[in-house]
């Protein structure tokens, strides 16, 4: 921390740490942030407050999917209208979101929570490995998509699930790996491109 | 020397961390300027230019902007994307490993060519299917080497008589073999087949076309292997988080 709140008084110095030690907020957006409060009504100070401690005291993590819910199992666990045959398995639970917003996929989901990372020394015991696969043992899954990110820990991490889900002889699927939507061919790299060619389809 | 507002080099990417929204701090090496950190604006957008290019355990041509902290880079072309490697499991956690390796070895700027090659030629390698205990072994006897901790392993280390043709012993601390006598009186050494020393032996001399022929079989793997360990978790003061990654997904696998 390089700021320099020597300056300013104690609970203010103590909002500005808390901000600074966000993702993504350095000392500057902190300052700001807190400036910005002290001059709010009350009321804006107190639902930021109410909100932060209602997500810890009233959020937690789904006991079947470890989706983030405030009811246990989480919605779309106790949803009997979808397809609960398959399971589309994801490095983090906001992932789920942008695959809810195609409105094409109806089944369930399974949060693992982080990617094998061997140089950050995350490993496949430090995510929610073990859950999936007695899930797989246990309930009527006839599919699981791996929809990790197409980067070199997300692949490391779906092959690593292919090998443990394959003797359970349960259908594995990828997500297509192919040229992002409104991209552009010119800046394609190599990799990116030949998955394209690969995953190509009859029109 | 008045360093010019932007610039282009090789490199080869080992580290990737996230950095606010979309970001990314990468560590690259180059073959001129050695070490690098710059960051790939909007990197973890699907759109990103940079996309792939800048993807873990690839070589490609980068254009950077210097930045008031980290250097920015502005274009990226892939001149080898080492694809082969990246689509095996085993490969993928060994260039990792070099990847960690590089990384904790070396401060930034510090700039060697052989060091640039021999981490391309060892990809090459790795993507080959080519086999992996021999490549990481050399590979780590040759980066010891480049960085002044070549282990010396011509006479004890400790009260230089010639060594025996029998079992002598390892000793990280002593930065070499010790024989018989001598590692009586250390507590920590590992022992060291006559086999294993004659590797070694020949891999700290040889080009790498030379030490790629060897053929070890899995016992001597496993013993240099547990030796290289030792000794580079020795150097460091800490065990590299890859390697219990490579022990694990060793153990893990059925034999065949
Ligand atoms: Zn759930
Ligand atoms: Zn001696």
């Amino acid at each position: 921390m390089n700021a320099d709140f020597t300056s300013a008084s104690e609970p203010i110095a103590r909002l500005i740490e808390e901000f600074n030690r966000l993702p993504g907020i350095g000392p500057k957006s902190a300052q700001r942030l807190t400036y910005h409060l002290l001059q709010a009504p009350q009321e804006t100070a107190e639902a930021l407050a109410d909100a932060i401690r209602d997500i810890k005291e009233n959020v937690s993590l789904c006991s079947i999917c470890f989706n983030i819910t405030d009811s246990n199992p989480c919605a779309i666990c106790r949803d009997k209208e979808r397809d609960h045959s398959k399971i589309c398995v994801v490095e983090e639970a906001i992932d789920i979101l942008p695959l809810e917003r195609t409105k094409k996929y109806h089944g369930l989901y399974h949060v693992l929570h982080g990617v094998i990372s061997p140089s950050d020394g995350v490993s496949p015991e430090d995510l929610k490995t073990g859950e999936l696969l007695s899930r797989l043992n246990t309930d009527s899954v006839t599919e699981v998509i791996l929809a990790t990110n197409p980067n070199l820990e997300g692949e490391a991490t779906a092959m690593y699930l292919q090998r443990l889900i394959t003797p359970l002889g349960v259908k594995i699927t990828r997500l297509a790996r192919g040229l992002p939507y409104g991209g552009d061919l010119e800046y394609a790299d190599d990799v990116t491109l030949s998955r394209a060619l690969e995953g190509r389809q009859e029109m | 020397m008045t360093t010019p507002r932007v610039y282009q080099t090789e490199a080869i990417i080992i580290k990737r961390t996230n950095l606010g929204e979309a970001d990314r701090i990468l560590t690259f090496y180059t073959p001129a300027l050695g070490k690098i950190k710059a960051v790939a604006k909007g990197n973890r957008r699907p759109k990103s230019k940079l996309g792939g290019h800048v993807e873990l355990l690839t070589h490609s041509q980068l254009m950077l902007a210097r930045g008031r902290n980290l250097d920015i880079i502005t274009q990226a072309q892939t001149i080898n994307n080492f694809l082969p490697l990246k689509e095996n499991l085993e490969t993928i956690s060994c260039g990792m490993y070099i990847s960690e390796l590089v990384d904790a070895f070396i401060d930034e700027n510090l700039e060697d060519h052989r060091l640039f090659n021999l981490l391309l030629e060892t990809l090459q390698r790795l993507s080959e299917g080519k086999d992996a205990d021999v490549t990481l072994r050399y590979f780590e006897i040759r980066l010891l080497d480049y960085l002044g901790y070549r282990p010396q392993i011509r006479q004890c280390t400790s009260c230089n008589s010639q060594l025996q043709p029998v079992t002598n012993f390892f000793s990280s601390r002593y930065g070499g073999v010790l024989c018989a006598n001598c590692a009586y009186q250390e507590p920590v050494v590992r022992a060291l087949s006559l086999n294993a020393l004659k590797v070694l032996r020949l891999w700290q001399n040889c080009d790498s076309a030379t030490a790629y022929k060897v053929k070890i079989n899995a016992q001597l793997a496993s013993e240099l292997e547990k030796v290289m360990r030792d000794y580079i978790r020795y150097l460091l003061e800490r065990q590299l988080k890859s390697t219990a990654w490579l022990i694990k997904l060793k153990s893990g696998k059925s034999p065949g």
